[in-house]
């Protein structure tokens, strides 16, 4: 099928289990939105496998007043047994932040797409950045964790949806599908695969809701309507969702819990992948759509005998410490491209700690163009060890 | 006749953290009975409030799934409760600034929805929680922490915002006291039966932030004041005329 990376995306939504939409419209987001209002309505809430038992029986689409309302609509509708998603770009992204630490607070699952455009504010609406990296990490103020994909194709923009929906299930946080306009918009050949597993949401159980089942994984997440007597709140709470705003353990609980569920389970989390590395002198670490550009220019490069590889990141968040911790001693210059002004390259350095053996190289671009192939090729090939590089 | 309504409160909630001459337990109590007088299934019910004071009445009170969501937020939640699963009854308690101030823009789009939620503003013209300063519906002159010389900023009618920015001819919007506890009950079971949306505007007094503030003796002055000021009418346009100083015109709307 040839689609654009926002219907895939909804495609993806689709077939992971989503059955309720809430948004606001803002470009470059706009279309999952769209494609949402036509699809949703029609689309029957399966019988079994987590649905809400009570459900109309089809998806339900609204536009709300705005994107604080969006994000509250979508948590309260997962509470009544959806799964549920909204997107938007970088000024709706602001708007949610509050909604975003409720979601982590009352541990629901949620799928949030950010369409990222260049920013700060209403930037240039129509064009692509990577500006919302840490944003959407540290947005809402707290500590917590949660879970971002960057994807670089449409296909992914189907596949990461999917895992999006099975990562909240799983771990009950709200987890990002941090595209970019570039993917956004961009139409190409995509295989809609059926045999990617869906986790369903659990049926009705009798744990404490706001608990830890095994293995630093929270208990499954309840429904209304069911005579649990639910108490879900954002204030600090025991496991049943009793307030406890006075009480130094349970807040010490409580955000430890939050942490470790993602931490002590990055490993099953975290996706990349790598092209041309293992006997790399240089790695180009890249992601989103700029991971397109680092490739063709790692294979341009190996065509002139640089030995050039490329590690591309598939989820940002959790970061992938361990991979540059366990990295092959080859490697002596790290170029890290990105469409902001140097964020995900921190993480990076930090990481790699006292490992100083190799240079870390970023490459910033902040006009709202791609980085194209040349550029990153241009840094493969040049012998200057400027440690900056912009472009002007 | 005394009801036992136990069953409809979680013990651990107890003790209640309103403050003395709060009019919110009195507000509790009459939603928990005329749920119990129109044998409504609690279980199938979902009660959803903001932050402050007012939020605390149903969180966490009432035994029964409760949903304590964002400051000003509470209606956007319970609309994506309703729309996903109308099989439940969904109801919103929260404060006058949680739901004028900051939640506004929800509430209005709520009416102009005519989504069948019942929303209840416990009104006590103040911010309660944070410590008594200005609200959207402190009236003209009162003394808030923020207002130390009288407001004088116009307040909101919240009957005639919520009247205005309604779809429905046939939305419920009524207005009462806490100290017309008989009215009240009778307003709330209206509130929860009629089929679209409804809103029921309660004025709970605030004795510790507004009270002290603005020369009331004692908590007990100031619920009896609830009685001498109300001004009660059954006709929509007297919302729209009503001027009359320091009264508060009661009754129902719309519905
Ligand atoms: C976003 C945000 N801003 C401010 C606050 C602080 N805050 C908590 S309750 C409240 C006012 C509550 O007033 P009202 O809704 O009238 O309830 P009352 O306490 O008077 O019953 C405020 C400003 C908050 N919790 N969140
Ligand atoms: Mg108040």
């Amino acid at each position: 099928m040839y689609l654009q990376g926002n219907q895939a995306c909804v495609l993806g939504a689709l077939k992971a289990g989503c059955r309720f939409y809430a948004g606001y419209p803002i470009t470059p987001s706009s279309e999952i939105m769209e494609e949402m209002a036509k699809t949703l309505p029609k689309y029957p809430c399966p019988a079994e496998g987590g649905a809400c038992p009570d459900s109309v029986g089809n998806g339900v689409f609204v536009q709300m007043e705005d994107e604080i309302g969006s994000l509250a609509a979508v948590i309260g509708a997962v509470w009544a047994g959806a799964k549920a998603m909204t997107a938007t770009s970088g000024p709706g992204l602001a708007l949610m932040l509050e909604n975003i630490g409720y979601a982590v607070m009352t541990e629901t699952p949620c799928v949030i797409v950010n369409v990222q455009r260049a920013g700060p504010s209403t930037g240039q609406a129509t064009k692509p950045a990577s500006g919302d990296v840490m944003s959407v990490r540290w947005g809402a103020p707290g500590d917590y964790e949660i879970i971002a994909f960057s994807p670089w194709s449409v296909q992914e923009m189907y596949e990461f949806t999917i895992k999006a929906f099975n990562l909240a299930e799983t771990y009950r946080v709200p987890v990002f599908l941090l595209a970019d306009e570039a993917v956004g918009h961009l139409k190409e050949t995509v295989e809609l695969k059926e045999d990617i597993p869906v986790i369903p949401r659990a049926g009705k159980s009798e744990t404490p809701p706001f608990s830890n089942a095994a293995n630093n994984l929270p208990s499954p997440m309840p429904m209304f309507g069911q005579g649990r007597k639910l108490s879900v709140t954002g204030s600090t709470h025991d496991e049943w969702g009793y307030r406890r705003t006075q009480a130094p353990e349970a807040h010490a609980v409580l955000i430890n819990r939050f942490c470790d569920k993602i931490r002590k389970n990055a490993e099953k989390i975290v996706e990349w992948e790598t092209y041309e590395s293992e006997d790399a002198e240089i790695l180009v670490v890249a992601y989103g759509f700029t991971a397109r550009s680092a490739l063709r220019a790692v294979r341009l490069a190996r065509e002139k005998g640089i030995k050039a590889g490329l590690l591309r990141l598939k989820t940002l968040w959790p970061f992938p410490e361990k991979i540059f911790q366990e990295m092959t001693p080859s490697v002596k210059k790290i170029i890290v491209p990105e469409m902001n002004q140097g964020q995900l390259i921190r993480e990076i350095q930090s990481a790699l700690g006292g490992l100083i053996r190799c240079e870390v190289i970023p490459y910033h671009k902040t006009n709202g163009q791609v980085i194209t192939p040349d550029e990153i090729l241009a840094l493969l090939t040049t012998k200057s060890t400027k440690n900056t590089k912009d472009y002007e | 006749m005394l009801k036992n309504l136990d069953k409809y409160i979680r013990p651990e909630s107890f003790p209640t953290p309103f403050c003395t001459g709060c009019g919110h337990g009195i507000l509790m109590g009459a939603i928990l009975r005329a749920i119990d007088e129109l044998e409504l299934d609690i279980d199938r019910m979902v009660f959803v409030s903001g932050i402050g004071c007012a939020a605390w009445i149903p969180s966490p009170h009432f035994a029964a799934d409760t949903i304590h969501t964002t400051h000003g937020r509470p209606v956007a939640f319970a609309t994506g409760i309703k729309l996903f699963n109308p099989k439940l009854k969904v109801v919103v308690v929260s404060g006058d600034g949680d739901l004028s101030a900051i939640g506004g823009n929800h509430l209005i789009h709520a009416a102009r929805r005519n989504i069948n939620l019942t929303i209840i503003c416990a009104n006590n013209n103040i911010y309660g929680m944070t410590g008594g300063q200005l609200a959207p519906t402190t009236p003209i002159g009162a003394r808030t922490s923020t207002t130390p010389a009288g407001s004088s900023e116009p307040p909101f009618d919240l009957c005639k915002l919520v009247l205005g920015a309604s779809s429905s001819d046939n939305a419920y919007v009524a207005r009462t006291t806490v100290w017309h506890t008989r009215e009240l009950i009778k307003y709330l079971k209206k509130a929860f039966s009629v089929p679209g949306f409804s809103f029921l505007e309660v004025i709970s007094p605030c004795y510790t932030h507004f009270g002290r503030r603005n020369k009331y003796a004692s908590p007990a002055e100031m619920i009896l004041d609830l009685k001498d000021s109300a001004v009660r009418t059954k006709k929509q346009e007297d919302l729209f005329t009503f001027k009359e100083k320091n009264k508060i015109l009661i009754g129902e709307f719309s519905g």
